[in-house]
């Protein structure tokens, strides 16, 4: 191609005044502080504003930057500090003092407080890496390598790290040499069904026509799950960059991110991404000099679960009901505006740049053989490192859950691992060393979904956790179809009933039915998926829906129908009333004896007398069935 | 015209339009699939009753007739043990929420619902689930037809007539969900709303949700 060299050179220069600009500004100590929606949720706002206003009031050469979420949510607020002269290092659980004392010793003075500090970012010979610690070994970065460690809001840091350099060298050949890259590859979507993107793409190359149209789904509605708009919060130019290769390989001069209005910094920092590609010649009209025009745009969403649906999605945009639409015709050939459209997720786009800077080989060489490459979780519920983490496919369950997350905490024992959110399953224990690829997943029952993995313990019922799941599913339907609309509805129903102790033995038969026929005879993938939670939780945890029907009895202890509160004489103590105080509706009482008691009538079962009672007594006990309580209650006083 | 092609319907070998849908196929040669939404005017299916399932030769899973274009060699089965699970699953689905007394109803001689009983051999009653909650509202405002959303299936067969037949837009879907039903905008009666009375929505309807006040099977 006659402009290949051009292209080259443009973007050599744009690169070269990026690392001179990330020299200048490493020259004195950076503060990078973690400020995805994560970390401004853990206090991340006002430990960027101690940072700056101590650094200020001393009077240090040093800059406070903004970065986005490094995976380590649980340590939050998070910064990185790097100083000429010392390793690059983390430090979690950051406050007001910690700040102080931070710019005090490390930046005002040479000691960079060791015993604060996580972890160190390079090797170096006092300070432990990544690669020491147990989630390090496991953990391979390629969609969040960037996230955490550069500015979102400075297209410049994203360039000095080679970002846009894939797409100056797609530019300098064929788009046809783009989309074999990604047939090679054999990336497959990671919204959540793990179609091949490549072969998605070639459709939409074969559908003819000038006029195409490239979307980003990140319409991320599961409970639980954030690893799209982390992505987006935190690195924002790989994914535009990647929707940009993929515009120039199927022909697209138009593309348009979808995000949910739900995500304001999400929006935000995708906005002004977009302007600064724009104004960098990288987005728009003759891109980097070439004949390439592509522009891109932000679409919010207004948060309905179904809109992540590719036909919803489409019509939505085209101010149509969110509603999916029967198949054929596919996105690839009749999208948006009746237009070949290419629809992938977030995460998908973010892999198309390395795929094609390092090659298809080294793509490969990650992963498993039909699932190359890494899966991105957003690691949630009873574990100890909740985060965003990156493994190659093929880790295992195991491994990701108690390497990475260091297990299970409070000394719980571990129940099960919801995985793929309201369509996807849980999986109990002996499921644990499947691999996380999207067919393994698949086989147990489970699916890959777009990330979301909750970690259950011994505190949660199963059979509430299915129905927590369904209630959201059954909400979010759009109702256009008879067994989602109405099936949902029902099995919802024999849920709560069983849930509120007044199952009946027939209801498990029926649930069965009725969760495969919704799954095989729903119109799209919402009511396919629906019935996941209770298909898995029937077939691991049977035992704890017929606890349920047969003896009333909730084993987690967690649906109020089926429990009381108790006091136990033998560990209360006269000489305390933590409990009373805490008591909402004056259900505690003192007995005569100066042992609390609680009035059954009176209490509402909020938890409050059993978190409040203090450890050394641990008095306050919950009983399942209700009916124990008078076998108690006859010995007890 | 597109090119003929031969598929088979429960044996029977009939000529057909390539890419024309397997539903239509069936119906105009007298062989009867269960279907509400369906509408032949319509080019693209809603697929939205899930009743016309069919067993295609050589694919594990039922498939929607509806949405299934012919082709030369395409073998169907209008029954088999998985396409009546579902079938019967979404009748009694429907009619879970559906307010029967057939004897009053004034389309109980054209109900479609009876019609698949009656070829199905299912019952129009419920087996294994519980009836859910009806608003019984009836919309008698139109002075030649009334609409009675409690008898309603939201097969949406009034809607897309209204919309793209009458070209009157008076009804629609509202809502979502299990509160998803067909109604006016903002709600109010067919009287105030944009309605003509042109009569193609109660023909169109399969089931005793709308019915003309003088021609009901009573009459």
């Amino acid at each position: 191609m006659t402009g290949g060299k051009s292209v080259q050179e443009r973007y050599r220069r744009l690169k070269e005044s990026a690392l001179l600009r990330e020299e200048d500004l490493y020259r004195r100590p950076v503060v990078r502080v973690g400020m995805a929606t994560c970390g401004i949720a853990a206090g991340a706002a006002p430990v960027k504003e101690a940072f700056t206003r101590f650094i200020e009031e001393k009077g240090i050469d040093a800059r406070v930057v903004e970065v986005g979420c490094m995976g380590h949510c649980y340590a939050e607020p998070l910064a990185i500090i790097s100083k000429p002269g010392f390793p690059a290092l983390c430090y979690g659980y950051l406050d007001e003092d910690l700040v102080e004392r931070l710019v005090e010793d490390f930046l005002l003075n040479d000691d960079p407080c060791y015993e604060f500090a996580l972890v160190a970012l390079e090797t170096n010979d006092v300070f432990p890496t990544f690669s020491d610690f147990p989630r390090g070994v496991h953990e391979q970065k390629i969609v969040l390598e960037h996230c955490g460690f550069i500015d979102p809001g400075d297209i410049d840091q994203y360039i000095a790290t080679g970002g846009y350099g894939a797409l100056a060298g797609a530019l300098a050949g064929e788009p046809a040499a783009v989309l074999e890259r990604v047939k090679e590859s054999h990336l497959r979507g990671r919204g959540g069904a793990g179609f091949p993107a490549g072969l998605k793409w070639e459709a939409a190359v074969r559908a003819g026509g000038s006029e195409k149209y490239v979307i980003c789904n990140a319409d991320e509605g599961d409970p639980g799950a954030f690893m799209d708009r982390s992505i987006l919060e935190s690195c924002p130019h790989q994914v535009i960059e990647g929707m940009l290769l993929c515009a120039y390989a199927v022909g697209a001069a138009q593309g348009y991110l979808y995000i949910r209005a739900e995500y304001p910094l999400a929006v935000k920092r995708v906005q002004l991404a977009l302007e600064q590609a724009r104004e960098k010649g990288l987005l728009g009209t003759a891109i980097l000099g070439t004949p390439f025009n592509c522009d891109l745009e932000i679409f919010m969403g207004s948060g309905a679960f179904v809109c992540g649906e590719s036909s919803a999605l489409v019509r939505s945009m085209e101010g149509l009901m969110g509603i999916p639409a029967t198949r054929p015709p596919r996105l690839a050939e009749s999208g948006f505006r009746g237009r070949p459209t290419v629809l992938n997720n977030v995460k998908t786009f973010a892999y198309i740049p390395p795929i094609i800077n390092r090659g298809v080989d080294w793509f490969r060489s990650i992963g498993t053989a039909e699932n190359p490459g890494t899966a991105v979780f957003s690691l949630v519920g009873k574990v100890s490192h909740t985060g965003l983490v990156e493994v190659p496919m093929g880790t295992t369950l195991r491994e990701l859950i108690e390497d990475v997350g260091e297990g299970v905490p409070n000394d719980k024992a571990f129940k099960a691992a919801q995985i793929g959110g309201p369509s996807g399953g849980c999986l109990p224990e002996a499921s644990l060393d499947i691999p996380i690829d999207f067919d393994s997943l698949q086989e147990a029952g489970a699916i890959m979904g777009s990330g979301g993995l909750v970690v259950l313990d011994e505190d949660d019922c199963m059979v509430a956790i299915a129905r927590y799941f369904l209630e959201f599913t059954q909400q979010e339907s759009c109702g256009k179809c008879t067994f989602c609309r109405l099936g949902t509805k029902h099995m919802l129903d024999i849920l709560t009933a069983i849930t509120e102790g007044r199952g009946e033995p027939e209801h498990l038969e029926i649930l069965a039915q009725l969760a495969g026929d919704v799954k095989e005879g729903s119109l799209c993938n919402l009511g396919k998926t629906a019935p996941n939670p209770i298909l898995t939780t029937l077939r691991y945890f049977r035992e704890e829906y017929e606890a349920h029907i047969k003896e009333k009895r909730c084993p987690a202890l967690m649906c109020k129908d089926l429990i009381v509160y108790y006091i136990e004489p033998s560990l209360c103590s006269k000489l305390c009333s933590v409990c009373v105080g805490s008591c909402p509706t004056e259900a505690i009482y003192t007995r005569t004896d100066g042992l609390k008691a609680i009035d059954q009538d009176k209490c509402t079962k909020c938890d409050n007398c059993l978190k409040t009672c203090p450890p050394d007594y641990n008095a306050v006990i919950k009983l399942s069935p209700p009916e124990l309580l008078a076998e108690k209650e006859g010995k007890g006083s | 015209m597109s090119k003929k092609v031969t598929i088979t319907i429960d044996g029977r070998e009939i000529e057909a339009h390539e890419g024309e849908k397997v539903l239509w196929v069936a119906l105009d040669n007298s062989i009867f699939i269960p279907n509400l939404c369906a509408l032949k005017e319509k080019e693209h299916p809603s697929g939205s009753c899930r009743l016309c399932y069919v067993q295609v030769e050589g694919r594990p899973e039922p498939v929607t007739a509806c949405t299934l274009a012919a082709k030369e060699g395409l073998s169907v089965q209008t029954r088999s043990p998985q396409v009546d699970r579902l079938v019967k699953s979404a009748f009694e689905l429907l009619l879970s929420n559906h307010r029967l007394g057939c004897g009053r109803c004034p389309r109980r001689k054209s109900c479609a619902l009876l019609k698949i009983a009656r070829e199905r051999g299912l019952k129009m009653r419920l087996s294994r689930l519980s009836a859910l909650e009806l608003d019984v509202e009836i919309d008698e405002s139109p002075e030649t037809f009334a609409f009675d959303r409690s008898r309603c299936l939201l097969c949406g067969r009034c809607v897309w007539i209204c919309q793209e037949v009458a070209r009157v837009g008076a009804l629609g879907f509202t809502n979502r969900g299990i509160t998803r039903r067909v109604g006016t905008f903002r709600e109010v009666s067919l009287a105030q709303s944009p309605c003509t009375e042109c009569g193609l929505c109660v023909e169109a309807c399969p089931s005793g949700a709308l019915y003309f006040k003088e021609k009901s099977d009573d009459k």
